[in-house]
């Protein structure tokens, strides 16, 4: 399992990632989904130990990565396909893997065979793999090494709708068998399919996470408030975060009423308010990404 | 596939698994096997100019290995750079330092595969300098077997310090093509410099690693030349290995 506890990381004046906290349980596929600059990838190297995080802390199995003695047998890491020698072989990639984890390499011709890598093309040099070529590469990587862990930054770039679908299987075949799969997208289509939880990061902030079902069913409330300021109030009484777009609606997660009494309450007005239906947690998404994660 | 059955040990991967990983990933990229199999090919080259061109005196096992070790002294050090700054340039780092989280324990292996190296081209060179001199002697060479003890050490020495210095440069730098040019560049300007001007010259003698290397080259160096080889080697292969390895230790992976 992973678990992230308030994880921060400053460059600067920029906060890349603003105490972000989230648990992946085993036998669960979590998608961690946020636009480009959200934080995705700072989150998921600081939970593998290859940045240190300004604040917060994160174990996998229960440790902190760099504690992990041959992490590799643990979790297996796809940070990016593109990362590997371009004048190595696939088979001399895996093979140094395998090496480095104590493990026969007898084991690489079978596993880049499960990835759709034939003999072919694991001799050839991964300067002229495709970019999903490598995304299989990278897959077959994190597995060499039997882990019960899986933590894939956005494995399906460059696959085809065939490879994506592909790939679903195989992860969801893994946490079945009681793995843990943490991946992250910017697009809520490739996880939607898959993914048992949801965490939806913008900002560096976390915006929204939970049970998937839940949340793509109870996706909040748009509302239109006559004065913004004003309604920071309201979300403020409500202790909810409010994802304003660019239009001037705010996507609410609570209910219409509570968000209605809270307003009449505090006496704010609002121009608009309604159920932001089954779509709402995409409509949130794609404002999301269509502002740059700007809240 | 186990995926919660079997919790693999927590032991952490040996340095001779590491060692053995960093000395096959020197060979198995297309850089890494031509450069060895240049200096192998320039090694014998140069037992091939002595055949061919020198007086016949100068056909001795000792003349075969003392020229010999030239190219590897030359080009093993860009090995050791390549295989510091090809995982930054390569982003190799990203999937390295995730299997091994150590970071300390990957250059340390890296460290060693480099005298391994340099320890197997003086051996190689030593074998071809053998099968050389067996040559030379029906073209008339002298054949001569001796060779002064202190010349292999030193020559090894030699060869070690390099590699290790260009290690060095590699970690510090974390770019290849400017570590390449400022391994060769930085010590030549120094050289340059200190006989240029009066004033360094005492630095000179103590500092530039190609006058304190020379000696190397000469049976029995006297311990005044090694103290003086000692310093330049601390400032040329020391400190940019101390300074590189705090940079890799320290820089984000990205």
């Amino acid at each position: 399992m992973i678990a992230v506890e308030n994880l921060s990381k400053r460059y600067g004046d920029q906060r890349a990632v603003d105490d972000v906290s989230f648990t992946c349980e085993p036998g669960t596929v979590t998608g961690f989904l946020g636009p480009n600059g959200a934080g995705k990838s700072t989150t998921l190297r600081m939970i593998c130990g290859l940045t240190p995080p300004t604040a917060g802390a994160a174990t996998v199995c229960g440790v902190p990565y760099r504690r992990l003695g041959n992490p590799g047998r643990r979790v297996g890491v796809l940070l990016d396909a593109s990362a590997q020698h371009a004048g190595r072989t696939g088979r001399e990639t895996l093979a140094l893997a395998a090496m480095t984890m104590g493990l026969d390499t007898a084991r690489v011709p079978d596993r880049l065979a499960k990835v759709g890598l034939d003999a072919t093309a694991a001799r050839r040099r991964v300067r002229a793999y495709s970019l999903g070529m490598r995304q299989r590469l990278g897959l077959a990587y994190a597995m060499l090494g039997d882990p019960a862990v899986l933590i894939l930054d956005e494995p399906a770039n460059g696959l085809d709708p065939e490879g994506i679908y592909w790939m679903r299987g195989l992860l969801r075949e893994f946490a079945d068998r009681g793995g843990t799969v943490l991946l992250s997208s910017h697009l809520l289509r490739e996880v939607e399919a898959v993914a048992d939880r949801l965490v939806v990061i913008g900002g560096g902030r976390i915006l929204t996470q939970g049970d998937k079902n839940a949340l793509l069913g109870a996706a909040g409330t748009v509302v239109r408030p006559a004065d913004p300021e004003d309604f920071d109030a309201v979300l403020q009484k409500l202790d909810v975060t409010g994802t304003r777009s660019s239009d001037g609606t705010i996507l609410v997660p609570a209910e219409p009423e509570v968000i209605a009494r809270a307003a009449a309450a505090a006496g704010v007005v609002l121009l608009e308010l309604r159920p932001a239906g089954a779509g709402g947690l995409e409509e949130m998404f794609l404002r999301l990404t269509s502002t740059g994660g700007n809240r | 596939m186990t995926t919660t059955t079997t919790a693999p040990t927590t032991t952490q991967v040996p340095l001779t698994r590491l060692t053995g990983v960093e000395l096959r990933k020197l060979a198995d990229t297309r850089a890494g096997f031509w450069l060895l199999l240049i200096i192998g090919l320039a090694t014998a080259a140069t037992s091939a100019i002595i055949l061919g061109w020198a007086e016949d005196e100068e056909m001795t096992f000792e003349g075969f290995f003392s020229f010999g070790l030239l190219p590897s002294a030359v080009l093993l050090p860009v090995l050791g750079i390549l295989s510091v700054t090809s995982e930054w340039s390569q982003r190799t780092v990203l999937s390295t330092f995730t299997l091994v989280p150590t970071r300390g324990r990957v250059l340390t292996a890296k460290i060693v595969a480099g005298v391994l190296i340099a320890i197997a081209a003086t051996a190689a060179t030593a074998l071809l300098s053998a099968v050389a001199n067996v040559i030379g002697r029906p073209i008339g060479g002298d054949g001569s077997w001796h060779i002064d003890s202190s010349l292999v050490w030193q020559g090894l020495l030699l060869q070690v310090i390099f590699v290790l210095m260009g290690i060095g440069f590699g970690a510090l730098l974390q770019n290849t093509p400017l570590a390449i040019v400022l391994y060769f560049a930085l010590p030549m300007v120094w050289t340059v410099l200190g006989s240029m001007i009066k004033k360094l010259k005492s630095a000179a003698e103590w500092l530039d690693i190609n006058v304190t290397t020379t000696p190397l080259s000469e049976a029995d160096m006297t311990s005044g030349e090694y103290a003086r080889l000692g310093v330049s080697v601390a400032v040329w292969v020391l400190l940019p290995l101390a300074a590189g390895a705090v940079r890799v230790l320290r820089r984000e992976v990205s």
